[in-house]
């Protein structure tokens, strides 16, 4: 058996990714924090994923997390970025544990279609209610850390805030996937019968296994409303989550470093088919998705294992 | 003392179909029993009843002297009352040792061995994995994913996850169906082997009567959804209605099955 180093290199690409962070433009460190955003909805999902259903309405505890920032800023000025990535995660936790008294019944379409179904009507009330911004949204107050406004290097500011959220979320997600109820996941997809005959509910673990994916999709909403500085309820509508599972498709389920990378390659290839071809750059990330499906099955992930095995099948010879 | 497994006035109905009815049984604990019936007499909706696969009409079932009448599975699995399956239940994506070391993991977490988010794989219960799978004859096929596995053995493995979770009680349906005759014996030498080893009381549910007569040291006979005669093997073979409706089908099946080869071969 190999030792497991996936914390170690978590934290390699972390440092990495803080140190490269002082270097790059700015709008890099932008699109880098939008796919952080994105990645840790996606980290949800794939654990999702491994159990076996496909949400397409993560993007209502993705809302969630940004309308809670929104929110606290707009009516009590809060602005400490802690206390609002805090407040965030639970906005997400307590919205799935809610939808997730339904969802957790369901499997296949149904789950998927009543997923998209939630986020719909979340998305119905945002865009209705004056209260909330309505259709133009909310403009947020730039966040503070401790007291400190971070106004000269915002952008980098947040960046290093959105890596080492990412680092956290990731060692977090890795941790749980390792221990019992995440092993399950997989066995959930294969069997339940067989996971209750084994003296457990299937229906207790896909429960905390949507709270679990709302916390993280809760977390990726706040990132982004750091960084955009405005919310709208587009971050609601279906096509939003329909990119976390372009993003799951793409990134596959192999490993927690997959998503990041997964969304990295999304942005990178969304904002330049937008800039050089902007009439076209659907059907870019639309052949992107193709592709990806058609020599990549499981996503880009599996070139990574496809090298790893070559390496240690070079070893043996 | 009380017996392990209590059955009371148990009955199932589906529609106007009745299942089962009339069931009134005491089982001790270490018993092995055979459960003997044509097909559609009730044996396998009797397990079902018993392990929460499916809730009865009426009737109470007691285990360990508690209630334990529609209580779901993985709750009876929780209080050492288990199954197997006549189609064999396992996650046929994983490899053999994985679906073991689920069964292992699952049993130390609702025992309270394994932490929240502590990792599944542990020397020690990969050590337990090894173990369950030298005392099933399952080793060889460790890394095979269980999807690939031959009938038989897949029927193995689905009997060793059962077992991991360290029953008191454990009912298996139809452990034999669907393996070739030749592997029957080996498979039961096995199977009642380890289960009487770690004194586990069983039910099994067989077609089989050489079977029946070699592993069981009670038998019960089920027609029409009821038990019609309950006792050690050969009370129960003798007993002129088991004979008839029983094994005197088995016989004519069999004479049936030799006629109908002969004229294959004549043809």
């Amino acid at each position: 058996m190999t030792k497991d180093r996936t914390i170690a290199i978590l934290m390699s690409v972390a440092c990495l990714a803080v140190a490269l962070g002082f270097v790059l433009p700015e709008w890099m460190l932008f699109l880098a924090n939008i796919a952080i955003g994105k990645a840790l909805v996606v980290l949800g999902l794939l654990l999702l994923w491994r159990c076996g259903v496909v949400p397409f309405g993560q993007a209502l505890f993705f809302a969630g997390g940004g309308y809670a920032v929104g929110l606290l800023g707009l009516y009590f000025g809060l602005t400490d970025i802690f206390l609002l990535t805090v407040v965030a995660a639970l906005v997400g936790g307590v919205l799935s544990a809610l939808a997730g008294l339904l969802l957790a019944r369901y499997r296949g379409i149904f789950f998927t279609m009543l997923s998209m179904a939630f986020s719909m009507i979340l998305y119905g009330v945002l865009v209705k209610t004056e209260a909330l911004g309505s259709t133009d949204g909310i403009g947020l107050k730039r966040v503070t850390l401790m007291g400190w406004k971070p106004d000269e290097h915002f952008e980098l500011a947040m960046y290093i805030f959105a890596v080492l959220l990412g680092l956290i979320s990731s060692a977090a997600m890795h941790v749980y996937l390792q221990s019992v109820p995440g092993r399950l996941a997989e066995p959930i997809r294969g069997n339940e019968v067989r996971v209750e005959y084994l003296g457990m509910s299937v229906r207790r673990l896909m429960h905390l296994n949507l709270i679990i994916a709302g916390v993280f999709a809760g977390l990726g909403g706040a990132v982004t409303a750091f960084s955009v500085g405005h919310i709208d309820p587009e971050m609601a509508y279906w096509t939003t989550s329909g990119g976390f599972v372009f993003i799951t498709i793409l990134a596959g389920t192999g490993s927690v470093l997959a998503p990041f990378v997964g969304a990295l390659m999304f942005e990178v290839i969304r904002t330049l088919a937008f800039a050089y071809v902007p009439e076209y750059w659907q059907i870019i990330l639309g052949g992107a998705l193709l592709a990806s499906i058609f020599f990549l099955p499981g996503g880009l992930w599996s070139l990574f294992t496809m090298l790893k095995e070559r390496q240690s099948n070079d070893a043996n010879h | 003392m009380t017996p392990i497994i209590e059955v009371i006035n148990l009955e199932k109905t589906f529609g106007s179909v009745v299942a089962a009815r009339d069931i009134n049984l005491k089982i001790e604990t270490g018993q092995i029993i055979g459960i003997i019936g044509a097909n559609g007499a009730g044996k396998t909706t009797f397990v079902n009843m018993v392990t929460g696969y499916l809730k009865p009409t009426s009737g109470e079932i007691h285990y360990q002297g508690r209630d334990i009448t529609g209580l779901a599975p993985e709750d009876l699995t929780r209080i050492g009352l288990t199954r197997s399956f006549q189609i064999a239940q396992v996650f046929p994506a994983l490899s053999t040792s994985d679906n073991v070391l689920m069964a292992v993991g699952a049993t130390d977490r609702f025992r309270g061995r394994c932490g929240f988010l502590e990792p599944l794989s542990s020397p020690k219960r990969n050590a337990r994995v090894m173990q369950i799978l030298k005392e099933y004859d399952l080793v060889a096929h460790a890394r095979q994913p269980a999807g690939e596995l031959p009938q038989g053995v897949r029927k193995l493995l689905d009997i060793a996850m059962a077992v991991a979770s360290e029953p008191s009680a454990i009912l298996l349906d139809e452990p034999t169906s669907g393996v070739s005759a030749e592997d029957k014996f080996t498979i039961m030498d096995r199977t009642i082997g380890a289960l009487k080893e770690a004194s586990i009381t069983t039910l099994f549910v067989e077609h089989d009567m050489d079977i029946v007569a070699r592993y069981a040291d009670r038998v019960l006979a089920f027609v029409d959804g009821t038990i019609i005669a309950d006792g050690r093997p050969d009370q129960v073979f003798s007993d002129i209605r088991v004979r008839e409706l029983i094994v005197g089908e088995v016989i004519e099946r069999a004479a049936q099955n030799n006629k109908a080869a002969r004229e294959a071969e004549n043809a």
